[in-house]
């Protein structure tokens, strides 16, 4: 990218174009920079004059949807952040939760859908650089990664490359690094066909007196940059590609993705737990979006101080680089520390032990400026608060619809038996067995995962450190937040924590990541309100405070908005890694039985999809209803009354009940009956979506006295023989264990072959 | 007993190690890639991960590290050496063990659990790595299947990369350095799904009691 007029260079960076008063031909750098004239305008006021290049570069940045949250700050209020066990909220790099002996688990979801839209492999992998980054400047050891990814439908060239190269990325970073990657969802939908999503979240264990502030402090301490040079990647990364839609000619933008370089991170990460273990940086924080602009001017924020920065001492790659380059630059693998004066010697050090690079390129300061320095000539100068907190805040102005307006495209014969429509669910990419995905990654370094993926619900972690576990769940169905964008949210909500109850885990705090699209859009303006609204009623009434999250906006391409996606991760507490149940029944002979109030409807569903009937609306979920039944089955599941514990999602009853079987090698006969006594359809019992389901096994007696307080058991059959036998009146089907398991597998085998 | 683990920089399951080793008793240590000091140490591991990025080639920069030299000289005077994944392609990049490392057959980085045969046993230990299909000249491997160095083969049907003849490991001739692509320091709890990985670390300790 280069900004209008880049080939002046007298104040050290681009020079300006003064914002032009009506029709101007060519545009002012402020609007190539993606800001408004209002905008300029203010920056000008706050300044007192106009910003000069380096100065606007900065601001632009800043500024920006991505690094200000402007049209999303005044929602998230909304959200309940605080909980007893908090260590750290928003705000942060990344929230934490207490988990006892003086540890904490640190953990954050982030996207990196645009840059990996425009190039799937560096893009994915530096989605997961950075996460990784944001949990390990808390002081935290990475322990875990997972991913939530949505393509477009998996029958697309453009859906199949760019699924092969997030999955490459992935996994070339974090096995790389060494931090296990134990969980996550792969979602296919048309409306991602342009705009995938690309979700990261990290989990980190700290030493609660080891953890450490992004906040600047201690007037006259250094300001350390570490590790990788400064580059030219990613210049304009947060400006240019996350904060406008994605449309023609995004190859162009290819430089502004940056690459990444795991041995770089594996070094600097060890580097900085080494000296937050020596107790020799005041504070840390990592570079991402805007780099060293964003980190420099957030830390003296956070510290209410002022910062100096020479850019004469950054390390650079290339040598010709300009002040304002060397400010914006989104090289990766960079960390920015604050530490005093007689500990830098003794930082470099650690750092040249680590062979991973250090300089001293400037000083926290008491005049709340951020000023840049080239040598002795100042680049750049502005107020801290102008930068950080200058940016106006807007209000959405949503319009509501009732109206579909995503489209239709039918791909299941309306005539096609139970049978024939359970094989096609399962083998629907979405509901499909992703294992030629995760075999991908290494799920197991580190010794901590007791429950790989597809083997529970969530992931299970052991931390001997504090003697106990945590379990960890990702989940978000756009599609069904798309019919109904509260309720849907509630609903991403409600299956993290069933998948913590399958695991006898008690939520203890969640990240989310809210995918839309342009939020100057009446209807992605509404989609938003609604959804935010949602996540905090829903977080409400469990009593899980939200501690971190991040915003991704402008998510369209040529031919409209993605489905409104909000990305939800939960991680929660049991005391004992072995006890998680898992998802596959375990034994012939087993009771199955369903729990919790489970009301099946196709509005929303996958079926609804196949065939072409996708509409607006979603039923009112019944939240307190819900929590009563994952209270149940965590408690059962803690107590080892149950076999197996698996939520009813994707696909419905008969999806869950093949899931359950295949996982078992084992079929199952049920019967429906009592599930059709609630007023659903044949249809309905077999193939309806709702929150609120729970397919448990064990002992009869034991599993039906689990009914009570408000939580229904139905009981629906035994586990045995070698079909997937469901009696469910004119839709009953039999389908042979093997025919089931095939299409559930499928996916690899039809990604390698058509691809 | 005492271990040593060599960390360099860029190794992933060097903690791993440490713990499996102290598991299957002894003490163990980290010994740190620029360091040739391996006084009093009675076996070293070599582990996994991507020492060095795994740049150029997996282990090709490993092996000339000074910690690596001095491991070739215990490794000349009869002490015991294993290596893991990245360490077993360091051994091979090293010439202290045969045959090569290659990029796997499907060119995809594999994470699954495998049986593999070792002598008479069968041990149930995942693999992780995309460059582990293990290749040598013909006549290479007609020798070490006549001299039994073959120390672990993958079980029939389970060989994740393509590797000739089903080789997951092999030993020196002298039979004191072995290196294979499974990790065993990944099979030693139940909790994590299986046990069977100690037997490798427990015969080692075995063999110099």
């Amino acid at each position: 990218m280069t900004p209008a007029g880049a080939d002046a260079g007298v104040d050290g960076g681009p020079s300006l174009t003064p914002p032009p008063s009506t029709g101007a031909e060519q545009p002012a750098a402020y609007e190539v920079l993606g800001l408004k004239e209002a905008e300029y305008r203010l920056i000008c006021e706050q300044l007192g004059r106009e910003p000069n290049g380096v100065e606007l570069a900065m601001f632009s940045l800043l500024w920006s949807e991505h690094c200000a949250y402007k049209h999303s700050r005044k929602l998230l209020r909304r959200l309940p952040t605080e909980g007893e066990r908090v260590v750290m909220g928003p705000g942060e790099n990344a929230g934490a939760v207490d988990v006892g002996e003086g540890q904490a688990v640190a953990f954050k979801v982030e996207s990196h859908n645009h840059p990996s839209a425009v190039e799937p492999f560096q893009g994915a992998a530096t989605g997961v650089g950075g996460i990784l980054r944001d949990v390990f400047a808390l002081g935290a050891r990475p322990i875990a990664i997972l991913d939530s990814l949505r393509f477009g439908e998996l029958d697309s060239v453009r859906s199949r490359h760019l699924l092969d190269g997030a999955v490459r990325g992935i996994g070339h970073y974090g096995n790389s690094i060494g931090v296990p990657t134990v969980g996550g969802e792969i979602c296919f939908e048309a409306p991602y066909e342009h705009n995938c999503l690309v979700n990261a979240m990290c989990v980190g264990l700290a030493r609660q007196d080891e953890m450490v502030r992004a906040a600047a402090a201690g007037v006259g301490n250094a300001v350390v940059l570490m590790g990788a040079a400064t580059g030219r990647d990613g210049i304009g990364g947060a400006s240019v590609l996350a904060s406008a839609e994605l449309g023609d000619g995004d190859e162009a933008k290819r430089p502004t993705v940056q690459i990444g370089d795991p041995f770089e991170e594996s070094k600097l990460l060890e580097c900085c737990l080494e000296l937050l273990g020596k107790g020799l940086l005041v504070s840390l924080q990592d570079l991402g979006a805007a780099g060293l602009t964003s980190s420099a001017s957030e830390m003296a924020a956070a510290g209410g101080v002022g910062i100096e920065l020479d850019v004469a001492r950054v390390p650079l790659r290339e040598a010709d680089m300009e002040p304002f380059e060397i400010m914006v630059s989104e090289s990766q693998e960079r960390m920015l520390a604050v530490v005093e004066p007689a500990r830098v010697g003794e930082v470099i050090a650690v750092c040249e032990k680590w062979q991973t690079g250090a300089a001293e390129i400037g000083a926290v300061a008491g005049h709340g400026l951020v000023r840049v320095l080239r040598g002795e000539e100042v680049v750049g100068e502005m107020p801290v608060e102008a930068l950080v907190d200058g940016c106006p805040l807007y209000d959405l102005e949503p319009a509501p619809t009732q109206e579909w307006i995503y489209g239709n495209r039918a791909t299941l014969d309306a005539g096609a038996s139970a049978a024939e429509t359970l094989l096609a669910l399962l083998a629907a990419p979405s509901v499909a067995s992703k294992r030629w995905a995760f075999e991908q990654y290494d799920s197991i370094v580190g010794s901590r995962t007791a429950r790989r993926p597809e083997s529970a619900d969530a992931a299970v972690l052991a931390i001997p450190e504090a003697d106990t576990a945590i379990a960890i769940a990702i989940d978000g169905n756009g599609r069904r937040v798309a019919c109904e964008p509260y309720a849907g949210t509630v609903e991403a909500v409600l299956e993290c924590a069933q998948n913590l109850a399958c695991a006898g885990a008690e939520p203890l705090g969640l990240t989310n990541c809210l995918n839309f699209g342009n939020p100057e859009k009446p209807v992605p303006a509404w989609q938003l309100d609604r959804s935010v609204q949602g996540l905090a009623d829903a977080c409400e009434a469990l009593g899980v405070p939200v501690v971190g999250g991040n915003v991704s906006l402008y998510n369209e391409g040529p031919e409209g908005p993605i489905y409104p996606t909000p990305v939800v991760g939960m991680v929660g507490e049991l005391p004992d890694p072995l006890l998680a149940a898992p998802s596959a029944f375990a034994a012939a002979g087993e009771a199955i039985a369903l729990l919790g109030p489970f009301e099946p409807a196709l509005e929303g569903s996958e079926l609804a999809k196949q065939r072409g009937e996708l509409d607006a609306g979603l039923p009112e979920p019944d939240v307190a209803a819900v929590a009563a039944a994952c209270a149940a089955v965590r408690d059962a599941v803690r107590a080892g009354k149950l076999a197996s514990a698996h939520d009813v999602s994707d696909g419905g009853l008969a999806c869950a009940l093949a899931e359950c079987a295949i996982g078992a090698g084992l079929g199952c006969e049920v019967d429906l009956q009592h599930l059709r006594e609630r007023g659903c359809s044949p249809e309905e019992a077999l193939f309806g979506e709702g929150p609120g389901g729970f397919l448990i096994s064990g002992e009869r007696e034991k599993l039906e006295a689990l009914a009570g307080d408000g939580v229904a058991v139905l009981y629906l059959g035994k586990v045995g023989g070698g079909a997937i036998e469901i009696a469910a009146g004119d839709r009953s089907l039999s389908l042979p264990l093997a025919a089931a398991e095939a299409a559930w597998r499928s996916l690899g085998e039809r990604f390698e072959t058509d691809s | 007993m005492k271990w040593g683990v060599l960390q360099f920089p860029g190794s992933c399951d060097e903690r791993d190690a440490l713990h499996a080793c102290r598991l299957a008793g002894g003490e163990a240590r980290l010994v740190w890639h620029e360091s040739r000091d391996l006084d009093g140490l009675d076996a070293i591991v070599v582990p996994g991960g991507f020492s060095y990025g795994d740049y150029l080639r997996a282990g090709a920069i490993a092996r000339f590290s000074p910690a690596m030299e001095a491991v070739a000289e215990l490794a000349g005077g009869g002490g015991p050496v294993l290596g893991i994944c990245n360490g077993f392609q360091v051994l091979c990049e090293a010439n202290l063990l045969p045959g090569a490392l290659l990029l796997n057959e499907q060119l995809r980085f594999t994470c699954r659990q495998v049986d593999l045969l070792a002598g008479d046993e069968v041990l149930s230990i995942p693999v992780k790595h995309g460059e582990g299909r293990y290749w040598a000249p013909e006549e290479m491997l007609d020798a070490l299947e006549a001299s039994g160095q073959v120390a672990f083969r993958y079980a029939p049907g389970q060989n994740p990369n393509g590797s000739a003849r089903d080789i997951a490991g092999v030993r020196n001739e002298a039979g004191n350095v072995v290196g294979l692509m499974p990790h065993p320091e990944h099979a030693v709890d139940a909790m994590t799904g299986s046990t069977d990985g100690l037997r490798v670390f427990e015969s080692i300790a075995g063999a110099l009691a």
